[in-house]
């Protein structure tokens, strides 16, 4: 049970430590990634919740389908959070 | 000023919600009658249906389904209008990945298994976890994989388009068929059969494999606008 409760406070632990990663990082391409760790772990928790539906959507959407748009906007945009400014300003 | 009242608004925010949370003990079991009872019983007993959420989802909350599945392909007609102007002609991409020959290679021997998954997927979603949702995701995926790997891989647009109408289509006429039939909107008509069988559930299986194909078309779609958008 002990074993269990650590697991459990490992993983949110993980959550909120890719959270404050993905919202202080500079370079957006890391952000994303850190948002997709976020779901990776939110997936595997809804599991040991047993509720398998919402694990399976979690992490077909939150992991696969939203990084990879994110990415595509990354590509298709800016990558560094100040570079818009910069381009602004000259 | 204005920093204060942010602040004391979340002060106010903070206290409601640490007082509903302190009240709530953990793994406490609160609601100990309602409708969830209902719901556990009918499900396996009346609709011949294993996985209880299912049952929920489709059968007995099936109108917000066809809420959801509206608020998707809202979306997704939003996005594809934001960006239907600004797209390259056909075979032009905006991004490209490129990709070696191993991953051509590679997601060309995967892609035929990840449609399968998504397929079974939301054809057991009656049975199993997952539904109508997560295989046309899983499906998407798929087709993802396929755009990424090749530059010169198109979705025919014109498809995708017919398959979704088709689908949300069948969605609301078996609705109605139940509203015509029974009582209510989607009320089930059809034989049940037995428990854990493939072919149980009456309709639900059926409306699964639509939703299926509806949300699958829609993000293959979205995901195929976002690639061949033009600066």
């Amino acid at each position: 049970m002990i074993i269990y409760l650590i697991f459990l406070f490992v993983l949110l632990a993980l959550m909120v430590g890719a959270a404050i990663y993905s919202i202080m990082q500079k370079d957006l391409l890391y952000a994303v990634i850190g948002t997709g760790v976020i779901s990776l772990v939110l997936s595997i928790l809804f599991f040991i919740l047993q509720a398998p539906d919402v694990a399976l959507t979690e992490a077909a959407i939150g992991v696969a389908l939203t990084t990879i748009i994110f990415i595509i906007t990354i590509r298709n945009t800016v990558r560094y959070e100040d570079e818009h400014d910069r381009k602004e300003n000259k | 000023m204005k920093k204060i009242l942010v602040l004391l608004l979340l002060a106010v925010f903070g206290i409601y919600l640490a007082d509903v949370l302190f009240s709530l003990e953990f793994g406490k079991q609160f609601f100990t009658d309602g409708v969830k009872d209902f719901y556990l019983t009918k499900g396996p007993l009346d609709l011949k249906v294993s996985n209880t959420i299912t049952a929920i989802i489709v059968n007995f909350r099936g109108f917000d389904t066809l809420g959801e599945v509206t608020v998707l392909f809202l979306a997704t007609t939003a996005m594809g209008g934001i960006l239907y102007k600004k797209r390259h002609k056909v075979g032009a991409r905006s991004v490209l990945f490129p990709s070696s020959q191993i991953v051509m290679a590679g997601s060309k021997i995967l892609f035929p298994a990840i449609i399968l998954l998504g397929i079974y997927v939301f054809v057991h979603g009656h049975l199993t976890p997952g539904g109508g949702f997560q295989g046309g995701t899983i499906i998407a995926t798929g087709f993802l994989l396929m755009l990424l790997a090749y530059q010169d891989y198109t979705v025919s647009h014109k498809v995708l388009t017919i398959v979704e109408s088709l689908a949300g289509i069948t969605f609301v006429v078996i609705g109605l068929m139940g509203l015509i039939k029974g009582s209510t909107f989607l009320e089930n008509f059809m034989p049940v059969g037995t428990l854990n069988n493939l072919f149980s559930g009456g309709l639900i299986p059926i409306i699964y494999i639509v939703v299926g194909f509806k949300v699958g078309a829609e993000l293959t779609g979205l995901i195929y606008t976002a690639l061949h958008e033009k600066d």
